[in-house]
């Protein structure tokens, strides 16, 4: 957590720490990221996203992933989902799996 | 996070949008073992035998996640006094709400921590009262209690929990903020709170011990800002300004009754955790009414829900749903009316005289009177102290 992550690349395994909850609140019917201390707001694409984050899957299979359902450039796809991703990573909210192997 | 209509859009609170409640604290006893002079306890603290029965809580937490609740904050007193915890963590997990643990963490074992890991808890934050043990141990009044929190704090990052370091600072320990942020480091904290004290309750007491001098203001300041700088991505510090030196009032608690509330041991539902400090409010418990109709019904939540109540010049104000007039706890104890402007802002009638409080108190006496059942106890006088 306190090491300062390096960017995420395409064939890095993106996942969720065990602290950083995903969940679907019935209450507001929105889906929240619960961290500590924070409650953010994914929108319905970053959702999509989190939920391909399950440490197995490469960037570069999500994006492509995403690409296909949405019938969309590729490499757009991939550079909006690294941004996202990298940021959740720079606050210690995402981790790097295929990392953790070297 | 990112700007609207880029895909993977994150916006930074669900808080802003919605009546519904995001977090609650559950001051689950008061109980303690250290003895802060600055704790936010009320000076008249329930005992245990008032205390919330495990199935209280247990339907309680239930209600919580009903209601909307995403978080709790398990906290006192020292949450650890109660054996349950672990019960009432796993319960939280059950019903889905996100648990963390505010702890003074010296009477946290290892296999506690684990137990406590293994039943969903997400975060710990651990106080610390100092860099230093002797300073640490003498305003917490506890002997050896910073040495068992350096330990615990390993415990957690051990078990890959997220580590909040809080820091309640003042005059006695601005000195060490430095020294306190490389600590926060060293441990592997993900967030440090750097929180000025806020003075009612037992801060007040102890008002003249604590009050920071203008100058150790500035110079925090300054360190905080270079601190953020540094450990921009290793260190997140959340800095809370002293009232009294401040221009403009915190928005206190998101706005009084908007986002959090304070459930207390005996399952009074506060709007915060000092406002049983302000003095004629009802509060309804838990044991009375289901959370639901508490939460939209209870007179001390709607009193000062919104900006209706304001007098001026809250009311003309452009910063009324900025700040919602500050703290209402904070006006009560400076100038007796709860529904009068925070003197913490500038534009209040009274911020001139808080100002200088300040400078008269921060020149006062540093002898602590301890928090305890007792309603307080002056700090012994000690062999190095001058008078």
């Amino acid at each position: 957590m306190t090491a300062a992550t390096a960017a995420l690349s395409p064939d890095s395994r993106p996942a969720l720490p065990r602290f950083v909850k995903l969940k679907f609140d019935r209450t507001r019917d929105i889906w929240v990221l619960l961290a500590p201390e924070r409650v953010l707001v994914p929108d319905a694409t970053a959702v999509e996203v989190l939920q391909l984050c399950d440490g197995a899957t490469t960037l570069a299979a999500i994006a492509e992933a995403l690409a296909r359902k949405y019938d969309a450039p590729q490499d757009r796809i991939a550079s909006d989902v690294a941004t996202m991703l990298d940021a959740l990573a720079a606050k210690g909210f995402l981790r790097d799996l295929a990392e953790d192997r070297r | 996070m990112t700007a609207a209509g880029t895909a993977g859009g994150l916006s930074p609170s669900a808080a802003a949008r919605f009546g519904i409640p995001v977090a609650v604290l559950a001051e689950i006893t008061h109980r303690c073992p250290l003895q802060c002079p600055y704790c936010s306890n009320p000076i008249e603290m329930e005992r245990a035998n008032a205390e919330l029965s495990t199935q209280d809580w247990h339907r309680v937490l239930g209600e919580l996640a009903d209601l909307g609740v995403l978080q709790v904050h398990f906290s006192g007193g020292e949450p650890l006094a109660r054996r349950d915890l672990e019960q009432l963590v796993a319960r939280a997990t059950e019903v889905g709400l996100y648990s963390n643990l505010i702890t003074s963490a010296v009477t946290l074992t290892e296999p506690r921590l684990a137990a406590l890991a293994e039943a969903g808890l997400s975060h710990v934050q651990i106080s610390f009262q100092a860099s230093d043990e002797d300073l640490g141990n003498r305003i917490g009044g506890y002997r050896k209690g910073h040495a068992k929190k350096l330990e615990a704090a390993g415990w957690t990052r051990a078990l890959d929990l997220p580590l909040t370091v809080n820091a309640v600072m003042h005059r006695q320990n601005l000195h060490q903020l430095h020294e306190i942020i490389d600590m926060a480091v060293e441990l592997g904290a993900a967030r440090l709170e750097v929180a000025n004290v806020q003075y009612y309750g037992w801060a007040l007491k102890n008002r003249a011990a604590l009050m920071p001098t203008e100058a150790q203001i500035e110079t925090a300041s300054a360190v905080v800002a270079a601190a953020r700088a540094r450990l921009g991505g290793r260190l997140a510090i959340d800095y809370v300004e002293p009232d009294y030196y401040a221009a403009r009032p915190k928005k206190c608690m998101g706005g009084w009754g908007r986002q959090f509330f304070n459930i207390s041991p005996s399952g009074k539902v506060l709007p915060c955790h000092a406002a049983e400090t302000i003095t004629g409010l009802g509060f309804d418990s838990v044991r009375d009414h289901p959370l639901a109709w508490i939460w939209e019904h209870s007179q001390a939540l709607n009193l000062y829900r919104g900006t209706g109540w304001m007098p001026e010049p809250c009311r003309s104000c452009a910063h009324k749903e900025d700040d919602f007039g500050g703290c209402r706890c904070q006006a009560f104890a400076l100038t007796g009316d709860a529904a009068a402007t925070d003197p913490a802002c500038a534009l209040s009638p009274r911020h001139r005289e808080i100002f200088a409080a300040a400078l008269r108190e921060s020149a006062g006496p540093d002898r602590f009177v301890y928090r305890n059942f007792a309603g307080g106890t002056p700090e012994p006088v000690r062999d190095d102290a001058e008078a």
